[in-house]
Parts: structure tokens; C-alpha cells; sequence
């Protein structure tokens, strides 16, 4: 009971949070709401024992990504969209083709699935665990992952550093 | 022990000297083209003697196959060849008659252009019409058949630049080609009845049958069909209108090809089939009344014809019609021997005229020649023999062969004989008048006077390049290379009818008897060969077709008849164009709507061409071309082409570099799959 | 006791908003947040899974997804800043040249 209460508070807010995103215009006002999604997200993952996960979403995701999401916005100034004219496929048959799917996918989900339920904490997912996963199971995908993540720093640095010839050009200009 | 007489020789010859005119004689001198022609030619002739000289002590038919052509299932054919005597006397007139015909046309085409080219195209036709008469099977003959029709395409379209001689070429080979149609259907009608094209093998087949008495049978239809691809190549109603046109050819293809030799493959080729047209009463009551009905007819256009060839042209249409009427009634040795005379005189009678259009410079039409017996006495006594020959006038060859003809007519019906009487006065009458006006009378031409050249063998090397003119002017004779076939022709005119004399008039008919065993047929009341009412009927016959109705006097008479009728038309001609030239143009101003009408040959071209010709073009142009070429085809094509094009120009749209219709078509996909995912889950729960 | 249906059906909305957000926004910054919605969406049906079937894997798996989306959230920005340098405009629909 106290399970299923603390599920639907925090589940309205994350659709709470990603529907205004959809709605805000401005972008700022979009990454807020995304943080907010994200930290009820690891509310949701504690409700289900990924305490490690929890901890990731809020540091990594939340604390790292969306401010750099927020440095971006700032960094370019991004202003209130305008209204041009978009793509009538999109509106037309996108929409309609994703809310039927997902439709489809709840009724089945909500009337025919019989995969049981789940207990609160159900799987509890300390660090000792996941680590212990992580480097003998996971050992290769992890390495990987941190060259990876070496890559696109190399890849940032390279793409959002000013060349020079833009720099004289604008200085002259 | 049957000797080889590698048969397959004869026809081969010919084609080695085509091709070797064909693909270097024009690098040759004329000396050097001549002797290939005249050689290879004359080697065939010489093996044909050869041959005749082995005749007697072969075993007959005398088949020698080569090697195997067809082979589907049941059905094959072979490469071979075959003698007997009817293909023994067709190869005789074949080869000498063409090799006379080839010696001549080296003096008379001295001067054209194209030398080389035309002994080719000579030396070709020889080829294919040798092997049409020596071929054992139907399909071999055909080869022949088709084969002849092509080079007489090639030859009368020889000289190609004149539009009316390519058109004349044209025409041949297409009225052709409606007979050929008939000839093919007859044998897929064969080959489905008797599952072969070899004689031997279809001949015998065809025994068991009896004569198709009532109605038509299929033994009806294959000869009629038959027949059909015969009037083409032989020139009979209804598809004898590119004879005429014909004329545009050298004078000398007109000798051969269209008076002695292809013409009379048709009539050859209905002699063959004998057994088949003998058990179908229908079609041959057909031939002969085709044939009368041509003879009739052709030899009222002569008597108004103009044009020296073209009354010959007509003049051979008319005694192709007696062949066929012979054959019709059943009398297929004298067809051949009428054949074979008509070779002779006919052969002749072209080339003496070609003699004659060379002495006058060109000039074909009669109503300006004249008087020319003084200065070209060699053709002059020649074309008479000829003449005389062909009017039926003994002892010549024409008599013998026409008398017997008639009288077979007139044993199957009074009518045939008294349409072929009065064809052969007006065939006396129409030869006649040319002799008349070509040879008597004053001189109305324009060439320059006679210099009082006698006859003496010249060269007439030098001389501008239009046919038949040469140049240096005067009324002289022909060399002597053209005179000599004309004379051994003339020979012949008299003397080849003297093998066929009849019983009645105290001969022995041998060429009767030759011929007998090929038209035996194991019917017995089919024999209606070799009955000579002066002799003993041979003890295998017990009934007989058509016994002579009548007795020996009776022969007599109408021989006498029909000799009369010859020397009225005689009397008549010289009547009208040598004692009152003057009435000739009187008769034809009164009778002005009948002269009028043979004048235009019967207005029979102009018909065919508003029935068939102009609505032919019409209809290839609107429908065949605009309708279908253009519309369905090249619609298909290029609609094909621009329909693609004008879907790629629709679907180039979605690359629209807009990243959320890209996103809008990955959703849309994206839930498609889900969606069937969903569906076959719930599906095997 | 909550079904598991329920975790997956708010997984699937949050996904869904995510597709809906890329399809009518924009601006290109927005439209990378919603990619990142998305992956919040899909980061919750794993963790629900494991818990199911009570298998750890299905959380290292969430932790090497967000491994994934910070390195890509570095590099598409970076490549959204490459781009407002050149174009002068975060609006998409202006960004077409790859057009036929």
C-alpha cells in the first residue's frame, strides 16, 4: 500500500515534469523540468532497491549532464522558439503512429501480462554488489566504455574549439 | 551397285562461280568473269549430259541423300537429291538452255556496269533452280523454289538506280511470296497427314487414297494450296501481274529466268505432285480451268501490247496457262513437253528480241521499228523459226507439243479445246503482228541509217553506259557470241518437237513414253499417260480414265484445225499491218471501249492496287505504325522511362532535409514493429 | 506490492513523451533533452526487470546506459555549438541542406 502510494506520487511527478518539457518554449524552462524528471526517476529506483543506480542518476545524470545542458543554453543564449513551419509528417503521421503504439503497449501490458509484481526494495543494489558485477563480469564493456568516454572528450575539445581563422574574421569583422 | 553420279555436283558448280564473281569478280576483268561463268555453267551442262548418256542403266527414282537436315521426333528431312526421268529432262532444258542464255548475255550485258554482279546473280539462280529440280523432298524444292524467286528479285532490279525496275524487282518477289504462303501451308498440311516431305515416302502415302469425288477432302486442299504457290511462280490468274513488270530486267534474265526456266518450276512442281492432283478431280478441274482461263486472257493483251517485251511477257503468261491446262487434264506429259519446247522458242524469241533492241539503239517499242529484216538478217531468220514455232505451224516444235495439248483438252472437254483454239489464233496473230511490225515496212525509228553493215562479228566494247544503247550509231547485227545461241536455239525450234510426234501422225511419241513411267500411277483407272489411239493399250492398264473418244480421223481433223488457226492469225496479221497498215487504228477507234480496256491490261494492276495495295499502306501507316509502333511500343518505352522518372521526382521529396519528418517516419516505423511484436506475443500466449 | 506492469507502463509514457518532444520541438538543445527522456524512460524499465527477475545485471546495464549518454550529451553539444557557429540559429527546420 505505503509501496503502490509513494510509485503514483512520484511516477505524476515524472510525467508532470515530462509533459512540461513538451510544453515550456523556452529551453531553460525545459531543462528544469528535466531535472525534476530525473530526480524523481531516482526516487523510483530507490522504490525499487538500485540504491547505487539512485545515487548515479542524481550525481551523473542530473548533477553533470543537465548542467551542461544549462551551460549550453546559457552559452549560446537561446532564446524563446520561434514558430516556423514544421514538418507535416511529423504532426501528421508521427504523433498519431507513436500514442496508437503506445496504447497498444499498455493495454497489453496492463490486461495480459502476468509477470507478477514487485516488493518494495525488492532488489537491493549496494555498491559492493554492483562493483563486484561490474569488474568481473562486466570487465570488458567497462573498459570500453572508459575509452569511450575518452574519445568524446577528445571529440568536444576538437568540435567546440573556435578555429583561428574564425576568431581573426570576427575580430576584423 | 547403283553407281553415284554424286548428283549433288550439279548444283554446286554454279554456286562456286557466284560466289567467286560475287565476292572478287569485281576486281576481274570482263574476260576474266565470263570464263568463271561460262565455265562452272558449262561444267553443269556437261555433267547433265554426262549423266543422260549413264540414264539408261540406272536403277529409277536414282536417289543419293547426303546428309541428314531436320530431325524433330518422327519428322526428318534429308539433304538429297533425285533423278528420273521428268527431273532428267528438266535438267537437260535447265542447264543447256541456260548455258545458251549465259553465253549470249556476255556479248549483250559487254557494256553495262555491274559485270560481275549479274554472272553472279546468273550463276545463283542456276544454283537454286537445280537444286529445286534434282531435290527428292518438298522442303529441298522449296529452298529452290524461294531461292529463284530471290535471284530473279536481284536480277530484274539489276539495274537498280531506275526507280520502276527496283519497284518491278519488288513486286516479283512480293506476288511471289502470296504463292509461296500457299505452297508452305500445303506442306505443313503434308506433313501432318503423312508425316514426311519425301516424295518417295508421300507418294506412296498418298496410294491407298481413292479420288476424292465428293467434296473436299484434305487430298483437295494440299492441292489447291499446291496450285497456289504454282500460279505465283508460274504466273497464272491471279498472281500473274508481276510478269509483265519483269520486263525491266536485262532481256537475257528475261529469257531465262522468265520464259524458260522459273516460270515453268510451278508447272514443273504440279507435275511432280501428280499423284495427289490425280486423286483430287476438284483441283485439278481447278488447273485447267486457271489455265485456260490465263491463256485466254494473256493473249488478248498481247494483240495490243506496244512494247516488243511486253508482248512477250504476255505471250509467255498465255502458254504457261496451256502447261497448266495439260496438267489439269490429267495430261502431264504434254504439259512438260510443251514446257520443253516453249524453252526453245520462247528462250529465243527474247533473246532475238534483245538482238533487236541492240541493233536499234534501245528502242523497245515497236511503232518505230521496221523494215529491219535486210539489215539484221541473223536475228531476222532466227526470231522467224521462232515465230513460226510458237504459232503452232508444222513441223516446228510449238506445233507437236500445242496439237497435243488441244487435243487432251478437247477429250476432257469440247470447251478447253475451243478457249486453247482460239487462244492459239490470237496467239498467231499477236506474234505474228510483231514480226510484221518489227521486221517488215518502212523504217519509223530513229536511230541513224544503216551504214550497209552485213553481219560480221564485232565487239561493241565501246559505248556509254545506258542500257541497251551503244553509241555508235546505224542498224547493225549483233556480234557473233549473241548469234550463235540464237541459231542453236533455232535449231532447236524446229527439230524439238520431233521426239513427241504422235501416233496419229505416224510417230512414235517417244517423249511420251520417257515420261511414261514417272506419271504411271499404281491407280489404274488413273492411267491417262502415253494412249496413243493409234496403238495397243499396254496390257497393265484394264480401265482406262478417259478412253479417246474418238479414233484416228477424228485427231487428224482437229490437227487440221488447229493449224488453220495458226495461218489465219498469219493472214490476219499480215492483213492488218503489212498490206493496210492503216486499219489497225480504224478497228480500234470503233471498238474504242474494248480497245481501250486491253490496252490497260483490264485495268488488273489498278484494281489490285485499290484493293489491296492502298488500303495496305494505309493501314500499315495509321495502325501498324502510328497505332502500334508509335502508340503501344514506343509509348511503353518511353512511358516506362518517364514513369520512372516521375516517381523518383515524387519520392525525392522525403529527402526533404527536415529532421523531424525523418524522426515522423522513424516513429511511424518504429510503432509498426511494436505493434506486430505485440501482436504475435499475444498471439502464442 | 506494485505489478511490474505498472513500472513498465510509466517507462513507456515517459518514452513516449520523449518521441513526442523530438517530433514538435524546435529547438535543437530541447530536442536532445528530449533524447535524454527517453533514455531516463528506458534506464526505469531495466531497473523494474531486474528487480523481477532479480538479476543485478539488469543495473549495471543502467550504469553503463548513463556512461553512454554523458559521452553523447558532450559530443551533441559540441556539435550543436560547431553548428550555431556556422548557421547562427538553433531553429532545425533551418538546418536542411542535405536536401534533394
Amino acid at each position: 500500500m505505503f509501496h503502490l502510494i509513494l510509485f503514483s506520487v512520484f511516477g505524476a511527478i515524472c510525467v508532470a515534469g515530462a509533459v512540461n518539457l513538451l510544453l515550456q518554449s523556452h529551453p531553460i524552462n525545459s531543462a528544469l523540468s528535466l531535472v525534476v524528471v530525473m530526480g524523481s526517476l531516482a526516487v523510483e529506483f530507490l522504490l525499487l532497491g538500485a540504491e547505487f543506480v539512485a545515487a548515479i542518476q542524481v550525481i551523473v545524470y542530473a548533477g553533470a549532464v543537465m548542467v551542461l545542458f544549462v551551460f549550453v543554453i546559457m552559452l549560446l543564449n537561446a532564446g524563446v522558439e520561434e514558430r516556423t513551419s514544421g514538418s507535416r509528417v511529423a504532426w501528421l503521421l508521427g504523433i498519431p503512429a507513436v500514442l496508437a503504439g503506445m496504447v497498444i503497449v499498455c493495454w497489453a501490458l496492463l490486461t495480459h501480462s502476468n509477470a507478477g509484481s514487485a516488493a518494495i526494495g525488492a532488489l537491493r543494489g549496494d555498491p559492493a554488489a554492483i562493483a563486484q558485477l561490474l569488474f568481473h563480469q562486466f570487465l570488458l564493456p567497462f573498459e570500453v566504455t572508459s575509452i569511450l568516454v575518452l574519445i568524446a572528450i577528445m571529440g568536444a575539445v576538437v568540435l567546440a574549439a573556435r578555429s583561428q581563422t574564425v576568431e581573426r574574421s570576427k575580430r576584423e569583422g | 551397285m547403283t553407281p553415284n553420279l554424286h548428283l549433288w555436283l550439279i548444283p554446286i558448280l554454279p554456286l562456286i562461280g557466284a560466289a567467286i564473281n560475287g565476292l572478287v569478280g569485281k576486281r576481274f576483268s570482263r574476260h576474266a568473269v565470263a570464263a568463271v561463268a561460262l565455265g562452272f555453267c558449262g561444267a553443269a551442262f556437261a555433267m547433265a549430259l554426262w549423266i543422260a548418256a549413264q540414264f539408261s542403266s540406272l536403277a529409277l527414282p536414282h536417289v543419293e541423300a547426303l546428309t541428314s537436315w531436320l530431325n524433330s521426333g518422327t519428322f526428318s528431312v534429308d539433304y538429297s537429291f533425285a533423278l528420273d526421268q521428268l527431273s532428267l529432262v528438266m535438267l537437260l532444258i535447265v542447264t543447256g538452255v541456260g548455258f545458251l542464255i549465259h553465253i549470249y548475255s556476255v556479248g549483250y550485258m559487254w557494256e553495262e556496269g555491274g559485270y560481275y554482279r549479274f554472272f553472279s546473280y546468273l550463276n545463283l539462280f542456276m544454283f537454286f533452280m537445280l537444286t529445286l529440280v534434282l531435290a527428292s523432298n518438298y522442303l529441298l524444292m522449296f529452298v529452290g523454289w524461294e531461292g529463284v524467286g530471290l535471284a530473279s528479285y536481284l536480277l530484274i532490279g539489276f539495274f537498280f538506280i531506275r526507280d520502276s525496275a527496283a519497284a518491278a524487282g519488288k513486286k516479283a518477289f512480293i506476288v511471289n511470296r502470296i504463292g509461296d504462303f500457299g505452297f508452305l501451308i500445303a506442306l505443313f498440311l503434308m506433313i501432318k497427314h503423312f508425316g514426311s516431305l519425301d516424295f518417295q515416302k508421300v507418294f506412296d502415302a498418298v496410294k491407298p487414297y481413292s479420288p476424292e469425288t465428293a467434296g473436299v477432302g484434305f487430298l483437295t486442299a494440299i492441292a489447291l494450296l499446291l496450285l497456289l504457290g504454282a500460279c505465283g511462280k508460274s504466273a497464272q490468274i491471279p498472281l500473274y501481274v508481276w510478269l509483265p513488270d519483269a520486263m525491266e530486267g536485262p532481256t537475257p534474265v528475261s529469257a531465262l529466268i522468265h520464259a524458260a526456266t522459273m516460270v515453268t518450276a510451278g508447272v514443273y512442281m504440279v507435275a511432280r505432285s501428280h499423284a495427289i492432283f490425280e486423286r483430287a478431280p476438284s483441283a485439278l478441274m481447278v488447273v485447267a480451268i486457271i489455265g485456260t482461263l490465263t491463256a485466254f486472257f494473256a493473249a488478248t493483251i498481247g494483240i495490243a501490247q506496244t512494247d516488243i517485251k511486253k508482248v512477250l511477257a504476255y505471250s509467255t503468261i498465255s502458254q504457261l496457262g496451256y502447261m497448266f491446262l495439260a496438267c489439269g487434264v490429267a495430261a502431264f506429259s504434254a504439259g512438260i513437253f510443251h514446257l520443253m519446247t516453249h524453252a526453245f522458242f520462247k528462250g529465243l524469241l527474247f533473246l532475238a528480241a534483245g538482238s533487236v533492241i541492240h541493233a536499234v539503239g534501245g528502242e523497245q517499242d515497236m511503232r518505230k521499228m521496221g523494215g529491219l529484216r535486210k539489215k539484221i538478217p541473223w536475228t531476222f531468220w532466227t526470231m522467224t523459226f521462232a515465230t513460226i514455232a510458237i504459232a503452232g505451224i508444222p513441223p516446228f516444235a510449238g506445233f507437236f507439243s500445242k496439237d497435243e495439248i488441244l487435243w487432251r483438252a478437247y477429250q476432257a472437254s469440247w470447251i478447253y479445246w475451243l478457249v486453247g483454239l482460239v487462244t492459239a489464233l490470237l496467239t498467231s496473230f499477236y506474234m505474228f503482228r510483231l514480226w510484221f511490225m518489227t521486221f517488215f515496212g518502212e523504217y519509223r525509228g530513229e536511230a541513224e541509217a544503216s551504214h550497209g553493215h552485213e553481219e560480221h562479228a564485232h565487239d561493241s566494247r565501246a559505248g556509254a553506259p545506258a542500257p541497251h544503247s551503244h553509241g555508235h550509231g546505224g542498224i547493225h547485227e549483233s556480234p557473233a557470241i549473241m548469234v550463235v545461241p540464237l541459231v542453236i536455239l533455232a535449231v532447236l525450234s524446229l527439230v524439238g518437237g520431233w521426239v513427241g510426234v504422235p501416233g496419229s501422225l505416224g510417230g512414235g511419241n517417244h517423249f511420251d513414253k520417257f515420261l511414261g513411267p514417272v506419271f504411271r500411277s499404281s491407280t489404274p483407272a488413273l492411267n491417262t499417260e502415253h494412249v496413243q489411239p493409234g496403238e495397243a493399250a499396254p496390257p497393265e492398264q484394264t480401265t482406262e480414265g478417259t478412253e479417246p473418244k474418238t479414233g484416228r480421223s477424228t485427231e487428224i481433223l482437229f490437227t487440221g484445225i488447229s493449224v488453220g488457226a495458226g495461218l489465219l492469225g498469219l493472214f490476219l496479221a499480215w492483213l492488218l499491218y503489212l498490206h493496210s497498215p492503216q486499219l489497225p487504228d480504224r478497228i480500234a477507234s470503233s471498238m474504242h471501249g474494248l480497245y481501250s480496256t486491253i490496252a490497260h491490261k483490264y485495268w488488273i494492276d489498278e484494281l489490285y492496287a485499290w484493293l489491296f495495295v492502298k488500303p495496305l499502306i494505309a493501314i500499315s501507316g495509321v495502325v501498324f505504325w502510328r497505332g502500334i509502333d508509335q502508340g503501344v511500343i514506343d509509348a511503353a518505352l518511353n512511358g516506362s522511362a518517364d514513369g520512372a522518372r516521375e516517381l523518383s521526382d515524387e519520392v525525392r521529396h522525403m529527402q526533404s532535409g527536415n529532421l523531424r519528418s525523418y524522426a515522423g517516419w522513424i516513429a511511424v516505423g518504429a510503432a509498426a514493429v511494436i505493434a506486430y511484436m505485440v501482436w504475435t506475443g499475444l498471439r502464442t500466449q | 506490492m506494485v505489478p511490474l506492469s505498472y513500472y513498465l507502463v510509466l517507462s513507456g509514457i515517459l518514452f513516449a513523451c520523449g518521441v513526442v518532444g523530438f517530433l514538435i520541438k524546435r529547438n535543437i538543445i530541447t530536442i536532445f533533452m528530449s533524447i535524454e527522456l527517453m533514455l531516463n524512460g528506458v534506464n526505469l524499465s531495466f531497473v523494474a526487470f531486474a528487480a523481477r527477475w532479480q538479476q543485478l545485471s539488469g543495473q549495471v546495464f543502467v550504469f553503463f546506459v548513463m556512461v553512454v549518454a554523458a559521452a553523447e550529451a558532450a559530443v551533441g553539444l559540441a556539435i550543436i555549438i560547431a553548428l550555431f557557429r556556422t548557421r547562427e540559429t538553433l531553429n532545425i527546420d533551418q538546418v536542411n541542406l542535405l536536401k534533394l
